[in-house]
């Protein structure tokens, strides 16, 4: 199922949660909507699901407007942040629950069935008869799944679907959710404040902030071709250095790197810790070794500039460097932005 | 914003469970009507049976030296029950909260029992403590120390009554909040009294006073434990209740509902106290045990 | 040994037992003494005679049927408290406590007043032909009144926890709202349900004050258990008194169980997943 925002306008009180924002969700995609809290990425999905409805614009299930179809009958599989498991029911009648409520009967053994397929699929078979108290966390999720597929939803949301979990349970979840999204090929929105998350398991990724699409594309295009500072600091650690555009090219400290498209004034230069390097001699950034951090997948070096501007690079384990060596921050790669 | 131009209206919000506008309506509408009848008819036609026959009936009825010395010994009574309740209950809930003995749970269900008995029961029980034919009646007879019947007894069957009020505000709240405080200020060397006022204290005191008030409109109006132990004495052993009791019996329904009134009044400024409290924050500590403000809640779990 | 660390553990639990048992330990004790010392054929003579009987029978019937009434315009109370915003319902939600605040002999008469057959609602309702005061209807209507806020204030609470994801969930499973009601709200709320029913049942068991004034006190019919042991003593029969109340306080007893289980139970789905 294709899903389009159009123009779509959600106010709480005064406050703007969403303004205006224009969507196009290809049928089968799985889409991540990242943002910091307060963006607004919670509400559109819930705008999408019809468990909140917009001020303006319109959403769009295929063809069909579905702006104003209430969440009972818009078919829509949503999966809650603390999953929302009803608590005085067995993991097998959460499952059920939309299949028995279903304007479509179904006879009981066909739920039966259908329930432990859905176990099987989420891989708690014999868990059916547990309460959600009794189960882990990440169980629990993995029922608040089930319970969502079990009404073969035309889309399927969900809420920070891993926010509440252990870093390692997140790991094998995401990789897991990304398997069950090929195997069904259904349409996916999920929402998260995390950006490794969102690269790592959408198709597209939508950044938002303050109820605004920012920037969407590919994990590859947003990661490669970030067009906007905010962009940039969001989806992973950047220096920044104040420079200036002369002629196509910006300044930094002794570093100068190509531009195109800027006019000539004050700028920002953003580089990742993987874009910097360090050489004993110029040209570069002058600069003196502040720290030196020793990590399991390499060393971090965080050094001084003249102008009193922290830079942190990472360089390989066998390169000695010991604090209060000076020397040089070379500049391999870079995005500027007008300050 | 022509986007807007297809939307109804009322799309705003997104529906709970019972918001259909009709239902809604109509489930306020059912719950107002009744209430009115069942909660606030009886406090409306206090007002308005005690002034039917004019404002002079009324402060005569007052007025009158028995209502008077009626009034008084209600007021006595809380004057003395009220403080010792108080203080057992803040004994009692820093014996609960602060310290681990056996026994704990079983001590609280003692608390809480005059909740669950009959104000009768309470009455006739102190009967057979202090009645001739009680326990210790004889003794106190032969000393000539007058309990049944008397101010004395009128005040330990309040206690009775209300024996768990204080005690069960402070203990959940103090139960929450833990010794860390009562312990950093010990190990500064402060002293268990300057411990209590000055750490203790300001912490519960909403709910102390929450308790305080509840505990004294019970003690003013408690009725049947004090009907049994009071022997009804009219001018000597009457307290407000009892008082009403006796007017309503001689036909003097003015007078009766004179006196309903100044309860009344008592209960309506209890309740303003009870919110005023609750905004701030008393009463409303325990999160997961269901339990009424002011009715028996037998059963504190405590962790 | 448990550490003791803070200071007053002897005088806090000296006043705490030395109170309790005074006030509280001391009659009850006195009362079962009495009670037991009657010997098994006269107490069973005492509690078991007609008049006895019958006195039990109003009193719980009349319990029971104020109980079922307040169950549902007690949850009606609370979702109206819970869900709802209108104007004036901070008042509402005050005046819910009324029954509790307002002295039991006050609400008697007050009650009394307004059912008798030339008060408000009483002369409405016999021109219809049905008495309420001085009949086990007034009785259950001043217990009604007394044990509202019972289940009001049980109910209330676990009402607003409950988390809207659970509702938004059946929602958006195409849950109807009697659906979502029925097989998610409803559970949630039932064991809070049950220890408000319990707690308001035995208030009506044991309330006097509120009772004797409307009920017409006629012994076999209007009589309430707790006036029966009342009239014993002004009869001087101490010991039917004795025999009668320890009935009142074994009840008291039982339902004390019976709401501590269900409150224990209350707490079962209180975690929230």
């Amino acid at each position: 199922m294709k899903i389009r925002l159009d123009h779509v306008v959600k106010t709480f009180d005064t406050f703007r949660a969403v303004r205006d924002v224009s969507l196009d969700i290809e049928s089968g995609e799985l889409v991540a909507l990242l943002g910091p809290s307060g963006s607004g990425k919670t509400t559109i999905l819930r705008m999408v699901a019809g468990l909140e409805y917009s001020d303006g614009g319109h959403i769009y299930f295929g063809d069909q407007d579905a702006t104003d179809i209430p969440v009972r009958e818009r078919g829509v599989g949503f999966v809650f942040q603390h999953y929302a498991l009803f608590p005085h029911m067995t993991v097998a009648e959460n499952i059920a629950f939309g299949m028995k409520v279903s304007k479509v009967k179904r006879e009981r053994a066909a739920i039966d069935a259908r329930v432990s397929e859905l176990l099987r699929l989420v891989r708690l078979e014999g868990l059916g008869d547990r309460f959600p108290a009794q189960i882990s966390g990440g169980q629990r999720q993995r029922v608040a799944l089930a319970r969502a597929l079990a009404v073969d939803p035309k889309v399927l949301l969900l809420d920070e679907p891993f926010g509440a979990l252990d870093a390692n349970v997140r790991k094998d979840l995401r990789r897991w959710l990304r398997e069950i999204h090929e195997e069904l090929g259904i349409t996916t929105l999920f929402v998260t404040h995390d950006q490794e998350e969102a690269l790592d398991l959408a198709d597209r990724v939508v950044i938002l902030k303050d109820g605004q699409i920012v920037q969407q594309g590919t994990p590859e295009e947003v990661c490669r071709n970030p067009q906007s500072a905010f962009v940039m600091k969001f989806l992973g650690d950047a220096n920044v250095l104040s420079a200036e555009v002369r002629d196509g090219k910006a300044y930094a400290s002794g570093a100068s790197i190509e531009v195109d498209g800027l006019v000539d004034g004050k700028a920002e230069l953003y580089a990742r810790p993987s874009d910097l390097d360090w050489s004993e001699q110029g040209p570069g950034i002058p600069a003196v070794i502040a720290r030196v951090l020793d990590r399991a997948d390499g060393r971090r070096v965080i050094a001084t500039a003249e102008t009193g501007e922290h830079l942190e690079f990472d360089v390989a384990p066998e390169r000695a460097l010991k604090a209060g060596k000076g020397g040089f921050v070379t500049v391999r790669r870079a995005k500027v932005f007008a300050a | 914003m022509s986007a807007n131009l297809t939307s109804g209206l009322g799309r705003r919000k997104s529906p709970r469970v019972g918001d259909g506008p009709l239902f809604r309506r109509a489930l306020i509408g059912t719950v107002l009507v009744i209430g009115a009848f069942l909660i606030l008819a009886p406090l409306i036609v206090i007002g308005f049976e005690a002034f039917k026959q004019g404002w002079k009936t009324y402060s005569a009825t007052i007025a009158n030296p028995d209502t008077r010395h009626a009034i008084l010994l209600t007021v006595v009574t809380a004057l003395i029950a009220v403080p010792v309740n108080t203080v057992f209950g803040v004994a009692a809930a820093w014996a609960i909260t602060k310290f681990d003995f056996r026994g704990k749970r079983f001590l609280l269900v003692l608390i809480e029992i005059p909740f669950s008995v009959s104000p009768i029961v309470a009455g006739v029980a102190y009967l057979f403590v202090y009645g001739l034919q009680g326990i210790f009646g004889p003794y106190f007879d032969a000393h000539d120390i007058k309990i049944l019947f008397a101010l004395p007894g009128i005040i330990l069957a309040s206690m009775f009554v209300t024996a768990p009020f204080v005690a069960r505000e402070l203990i959940p709240l103090m139960q929450s909040q833990g010794r860390d405080l009562e312990e950093a200020a010990t190990s500064l060397g402060a002293s268990g009294w300057r411990t209590f006022f000055s750490v203790t204290l300001p912490n519960i005191k909403w709910a102390l006073l929450y308790g305080v008030v509840l505990c004294n409109a019970r003690v003013m109006g408690e009725f049947g434990a004090v009907s049994v132990v009071s022997g009804n004495i009219r001018g000597q052993t009457n307290t407000l209740p009892l008082h009403i009791e006796l007017l309503y019996h001689d036909y003097q329904t003015a007078g009766a509902f004179a006196s309903a009134s100044i309860l009344a009044i008592i209960a309506v400024f209890t309740i303003i106290a009870k919110v005023a409290l609750e905004r701030q924050g008393a009463g409303r500590t325990r999160k997961t045990v269901p339990r009424p403000a002011l009715a028996a809640n037998p059963a504190e779990k405590s962790s | 040994m448990k550490r003791n660390v803070l200071p007053g553990l002897r005088l806090s639990l000296g006043v705490t037992l030395f109170y309790v048992g005074l006030i509280v330990v001391l009659p009850i004790a006195a009362l079962v003494f009495k009670a037991a010392s009657l010997g098994p054929e006269d107490y069973w003579r005492i509690v078991s005679s007609a008049r006895a009987v019958a006195s039990y029978r109003v009193t719980v019937l009349s319990a029971l049927g104020a109980t079922l009434f307040n169950l549902f315009f007690g949850l009606a109370l609370a979702w109206v408290l819970t869900r709802y915003r209108f104007p004036g319902w901070r008042i509402v939600d005050a005046m819910v406590d009324l029954p509790f605040a307002l002295p039991t002999a006050v609400a008697g008469i007050a009650l009394t007043a307004l059912f008798a057959n030339n008060g408000w609602f009483g002369s409405v309702l016999s021109d219809l032909g049905i008495k309420v005061a001085y009949t086990p209807l007034g009785i259950m209507i001043a217990m009604c009144f007394t044990s509202l806020p019972f289940i009001v204030r049980t109910v209330q609470p676990v009402l607003e926890d409950i988390d809207p994801a659970l509702e938004e969930a059946a929602q958006s499973l195409g849950g109807s709202d009697w659906e979502i009601f029925r097989k998610v709200i409803l559970p949630l709320l039932t064991p809070a349900l049950l220890a408000g029913t319990s707690l308001s049942f035995a208030r009506s068991l044991g309330e006097f004050g509120a009772i004797i004034f409307i009920a017409g006190n006629q012994p076999m019919s209007t009589e309430i258990t707790a006036l029966l042991v009342f009239i014993r003593l002004e009869e001087y029969d101490y010991q039917a008194a004795a025999a009668i109340a320890s009935v009142l306080l074994l009840t008291a007893f039982v339902m004390l169980a019976v709401t501590n289980t269900l409150q224990a139970r209350a707490l079962r789905y209180t975690v929230r997943s």
